[in-house]
């Protein structure tokens, strides 16, 4: 090998070789961007059926008499939570524009206190985007105590932009236990202890 | 060789234009909807378009493989390019593609179409059965395996409709829209009905749709298409497509016997038929995980057989069995089973597998405990 | 390409004892650490995939339990991906690039030592959590080697964090030694030895390298966050907190799909030093086989989701990611049309490595067709989750990059050891095999498209012919590789000497090299013309 070709493996390969440790920190860190980039995608194009945040309407929006869209609401519980949730009606029909309140009810059937997160989601994922909540039961963690029954009022606006190929929207909320409540019960709760092998 | 298995497996799927050999098939269904029928559409264009190709492809080779020999004395060329020929070979098979591109994107705008539906049933996905339910009729049930263990277990001969048999199932009206709207209580599971064309992931926390318009009456068996767990190959489906007069029929029926079984709560049940009824709700909702012996699996699931929970306060039990046990894979089923089925799987637990607590619990206990 | 013959090496040097293998940083030496543990690791997964396959001999549950059934399909996709597939990869890349560049050694011979030796620790650890599972001390992973959450998060078994240790060590390995590769490669070539003249070999190497580096970190940063979601309280892929389980298949098929390529494209360098030399013809179309592997990786980024088409994605999603999986068929198809122009009017012997390569050109065909089929996403409705997809990735696995890589050991076994392996047994390996593998993953086919879903330990009563016919073929393939074991054992205790050119139209600076290669070799390197 001459002189010349070592020195340059010498000086070349550090160069690459900390080239190439750049693109392995940068790809793992892209690992963890696509947590946030997804969820901006998702937001931009509703794609994933989540909709938003509370969305405060600072003039009344223009309602759209000419057509309705139909809403069907779902509840679904995890397996865990032993509550009892449905919607207080199945379906409504409404003006794009025009605020609607409707209820869910969610009985707490069990002994203790349980506080629960509910996580709405929207079919089809193109209308999650046009689905404006400006009041939910969803925005906050509620807390039902042993046997306690609460009716959960949600007021929204379906968005008149909504695409006219768009008339059925299913709106379906999942309860789960927070995860708060998850350490405060594996505390107190002995029957979780004696079976904490269970995964 | 080659110049025998090629032809072989070309002959193989010639066969797929027979679809039913003895009691196996080789291709996929029609089926009985418009998206099943555009899948198989389309899967006939793109399946034929490459067993042309491969006729070609695997022709030239084994041409080249049996003239090109050093054994026959062939000379070897020396070209190692042509440009004319590699732009053929780039440009046709884009043709190819584009041509394919076209019936397909056709039919998946009719497969993803859910506009303008009849009906919505909702259907969630547990671990390891269905819950099915009637979007605005109040009829709501769950849909479990019916095959029984000893079948399994390859102690009784296997019935026609071995793994593809359920308790419930569930009926729709053919020659209507119906939505499907999927969702799941724990791991993500998938609806799969292979005659209807439809397949869709059921995912904790959303809720995906899907549709479909059955044309035809009958009897459509389906499975779940998504690991979610030990029982993931035990959890089927099955459909019952019948006129629009008698889905009305059934509807009205299954509303009847709802009722009669919420009604079954509020009487007094006798220790045999606690047991009896215990049994079987244990074996169907239990067995998964419990085992039919109640001896589980160590380590993952725990025995009932002579556990502490099964002979002990009758109150605990109850609480476990109502509201499951945070943080581990034992569901709440309260939400799940009426007042009826859960006073007797207790009971069943308390004296089954030599248990023997000789305590009997009422429906009523549990409605009380909810 | 031509080159000045390599003046021959009168001590051969080599450390002794077992010091020679745990502290090894010869190239040669790794590189058979990496094949030993490669074939070692073979027969384990081979083994749990006979057992799947003798539970699926019948309907009926006879030999496991369901949850045992999903930790061994679990780990047989493990060990096959992580353990064998993509070690013996880096095994043949250690044996062979320096020697095909003229040079020495690797460009970080330490490093290179810690990333093998990284992978015993990493299998120990997984294997460990199936032996203790047999011995009823909880589940091994079980969620299938896609590990969806949440079943791998909230539901995922004990040892899914040792799973996931076990993931970050192998992503270390395979991570330097993508850097060692791609070091290697660029600054160590041979003067004379510029990139359009490296052997074809080193350039799918060094793309499959920048693949490496490229979502290896993605797949530790997915494990990463499953072990945070498991016991640090995060929700990335939990509903209940704000989380996304489909997230977690957005970002696992990002390193997933990439992946696959990664197990593929070294195939494709084997098979083309190998067709060309037994066809006594150059490869035909050089560049635009380089041009076509790059842009296979490079598509291999922009197509991840069709993974994923049952999901809930909107039409817009579906509709573009099949039309950018379409569009690898076209690079896919230029290289296959090379291949045979390679044999087209050549003079074609068909030893062992021959027949290899030739079974991998039909079989990888017949992989690529149904991977066409499952990309059109109407169809793939159908096809997602069913044996089809089964059959499918058994082809492009098995009866391509596996056959690639026993291609690849007869036709440099006789460079590495001095000694021509035993001919006829070699034939023999490759007809068994050759068959055994097409009765055993051809039926998937049709049991996938009549409605056998994936992942089950029972079905139904009209999918028993064809599973019964798969399992025959799996133990007749299973057992046939005691055959290539026994050869090349035999090979390396002795055999019919080899030349140092091996094969009449061998070309490479590793021919030059003596048969057997000596332990430093090239360590003044070659001018090439």
């Amino acid at each position: 090998m001459t002189v010349q070709d070592s020195n340059k493996q010498t000086t070349d390969n550090p160069k690459v070789i900390g080239k190439l440790l750049v693109v392995v920190v940068a790809m793992f860190g892209f690992g963890f961007a696509l947590v946030p980039l997804y969820d901006v995608f998702c937001d931009i194009t509703g794609l994933n059926g989540k909709t938003g945040d509370k969305v405060n309407f600072k003039t009344a929006p223009v309602v759209d008499e000419s057509r309705l869209v139909k809403i069907t609401f779902l509840a679904s519980l995890n397996e865990s939570m032993p509550w009892e949730f449905k919607p207080q009606q199945d379906f409504i029909e409404v003006h794009p524009g025009k605020p609607t309140t409707i209820s869910y009810i969610a009985k707490n059937i069990s002994n203790k206190s349980i506080v629960g997160n509910a996580v709405p989601s929207v079919a089809p994922g193109l209308a999650a985007a046009y689905f404006q909540k400006t009041e939910c039961f969803c925005f906050t963690q509620q807390e039902l105590k042993a046997g306690e029954e609460k009716i959960m009022p949600v007021t929204f606006i379906v968005d008149s932009e909504l695409s006219d190929d768009i008339n059925e929207i299913a709106l379906s909320y999942t309860f789960f236990t927070s995860k708060q409540n998850n350490e405060d019960l594996a505390d107190n709760s002995s029957t979780a202890k004696s079976i904490n092998t269970f995964k | 060789m080659r110049a025998v298995t090629r032809p072989l497996g070309l002959a193989c799927l010639l066969l797929l234009s027979n679809p039913t050999l003895a009691e196996y098939r080789l291709n996929l269904e029609p089926g009985v909807t418009s998206t099943s029928q555009n899948a198989y559409d389309i899967h006939q264009i793109v399946m034929w378009i490459c067993v042309v190709i491969g006729i070609v492809v695997y022709g030239v080779m084994t041409y080249s493989i049996l003239t090109h020999t050093k054994a026959k004395g062939h000379k070897p060329a020396t070209f190692d390019d042509n440009l004319t020929i590699e732009i053929l070979w780039t440009v046709i098979p884009i043709l190819i593609l584009i041509g394919m591109a076209i019936p397909a994107t056709s039919a998946l705008l009719a497969m993803e179409d859910v506009s303008d539906s009849d009906m919505s049933i909702k259907v969630t996905g547990y671990q390891w059965k269905w819950h099915y339910d009637y979007v605005g009729e109040d009829v709501n049930f769950f849909s479990n395996l019916s095959t029984p263990m000893d079948q399994i277990k390859n102690k009784e001969a296997k019935g026609e409709n071995y793994l593809l048999e359920v308790d419930n199932a569930i009926v729709v009206p053919t020659g209507k829209k119906i939505r499907f709207l999927f969702t799941s209580s724990d791991v993500i599971h998938a609806w799969w009905v292979p005659a209807f064309g439809v397949k869709k992931d059921a995912i904790p926390g959303y809720i995906n749709e899907s549709w479909a318009r059955v044309d035809e009456p009958g009897i459509y068996r389906g499975q779940c298409a998504e690991l979610c767990g030990a029982n993931h190959g035990f959890m089927p489906i099955v459909v019952e497509a019948k006129s629009e007069e008698d889905y009305l029929a059934w509807l009205s029926e299954k509303k009847t016997a709802q009722a009669a079984a919420a009604e079954s709560g509020n009487k007094t049940w006798t220790m045999e038929e606690l047991m009896a009824h215990g049994e079987t709700a244990y074996n169907t909702s239990c067995g998964a995980c419990h085992q039919a012996n109640g001896e589980g699996l160590p380590n993952v699931f725990p025995g009932l057989k002579g556990s502490a929970i099964a002979v002990g306060d009758i109150a605990k039990h109850i609480d476990v069995v109502v509201n499951g046990v945070e943080g581990t894979g034992m569901q709440a089923f309260g939400p799940q089973l009426n007042d009826a089925d859960l006073a007797a799987i207790i009971t069943y637990e308390r004296n089954a597998w030599g248990n023997n607590t000789g305590d009997m619990v009422q429906p009523s206990e549990v409605k009380a405990a909810r | 390409m031509n080159a000045v013959v390599e003046e021959h090496h009168d001590h051969d040097h080599k450390p002794t004892g077992l010091g020679r293998w745990l502290f090894s940083t010869n190239h040669k030496d790794i590189g058979s650490m990496y094949l030993w543990f490669a074939f070692t690791m073979f027969f384990i997964g081979g083994a749990l995939a006979l057992l799947i396959r003798a539970e699926l001999f019948q309907p009926g549950m006879q030999i496991v339990e369901p949850e045992f059934f999903n930790q061994l399909t679990t780990l047989h996709g493990l060990i096959m991906v992580f353990g064998v597939i993509m070690p013996a990869f880096v095994g043949l890349a250690n044996w062979q690039l320096p020697m095909m560049i003229g040079a020495p050694d690797m460009a970080l011979p330490r490093m290179n030592n810690w990333s093998f030796w990284l992978l015993p620790g990493a299998f120990g650890m997984l294997l460990a959590s199936l032996v203790m599972s047999i011995m009823g001390l909880g589940s091994a992973p079980n969620f299938g080697w896609t590990f969806y959450a949440p079943l791998s998060t909230t539901y995922g078994p004990d040892s899914t964090d040792y799973f996931i240790f076990s993931v970050h060590l192998m992503g270390i390995s395979s991570v330097m030694g993508a850097i060692n590769v791609i070091a290697t490669i660029m600054n160590m070539r041979a003067p004379g030895m510029t990139y359009m003249k490296m052997p074809i070999f080193v350039w799918t190497w060094f793309i499959t390298a920048y693949l490496l580096i490229a979502v290896m970190p993605v797949l530790a940063g997915v494990v990463t966050m499953m072990l945070t979601d498991r016991n640090f309280g995060t929700s990335f892929f939990d509903a209940a907190g704000g989380g996304d389980p489909v997230m977690f298949q957005h970002v696992f098929w990002f390193f997933g799909h990439p992946e696959v390529y990664i197990m593929i494209l070294p195939a494709f360098g084997i098979i083309s030093s190998i067709v060309p030399t037994f066809s006594r013809k150059p490869l035909f179309g050089y560049s635009s086989m380089v041009y076509a592997t790059a842009s296979i990786a490079f598509l291999s980024f922009i197509v991840w989701a069709h993974h994923m088409f049952t999901v809930g994605m909107p039409v817009a999603g579906e509709l573009f990611f099949m039309y950018s999986t379409m569009l690898i068929a076209i690079p896919t198809g230029v290289k296959v049309f090379n291949w045979m122009s390679t044999m087209w009017r050549g003079a074609l012997t068909f030893e062992t490595p021959m027949l290899f390569a030739i079974a991998f050109i039909f079989l990888f065909t017949m992989g690529g067709f149904t991977g066409l089929m499952l990309c059109i996403a109407p169809a793939d409705f159908q096809y997602h989750d069913t044996y089809f997809v089964v059959a499918h990735f058994h082809y492009v696995l098995v009866t391509g990059a596996a056959f690639s890589i026993m291609a690849a050991v007869y036709f440099w076994l006789p460079k590495w050891t001095g000694n021509m392996y035993d001919e006829k047994l070699g034939k023999l390996h490759f007809w068994l095999t050759c068959i055994s593998a097409n009765v055993l993953f051809f039926p998937m086919h049709f049991v996938g498209l009549a409605g056998m879903p994936r992942r089950i330990p029972d079905y139904a009563l009209q999918f028993a012919e064809f599973n019964q016919i798969a399992s025959v073929g799996a133990f007749v393939f299973g057992f046939s590789q005691l055959i290539f074991l026994y050869v090349v054992i035999k090979c390396v205790k002795g055999g019919e000497k080899a030349t140092d050119k091996v094969w009449e139209g061998a070309e490479g600076l590793e021919f030059d090299l003596p048969s057997p290669a000596p332990f430093h070799s090239y360590t003044t390197p070659p001018q090439v013309k």
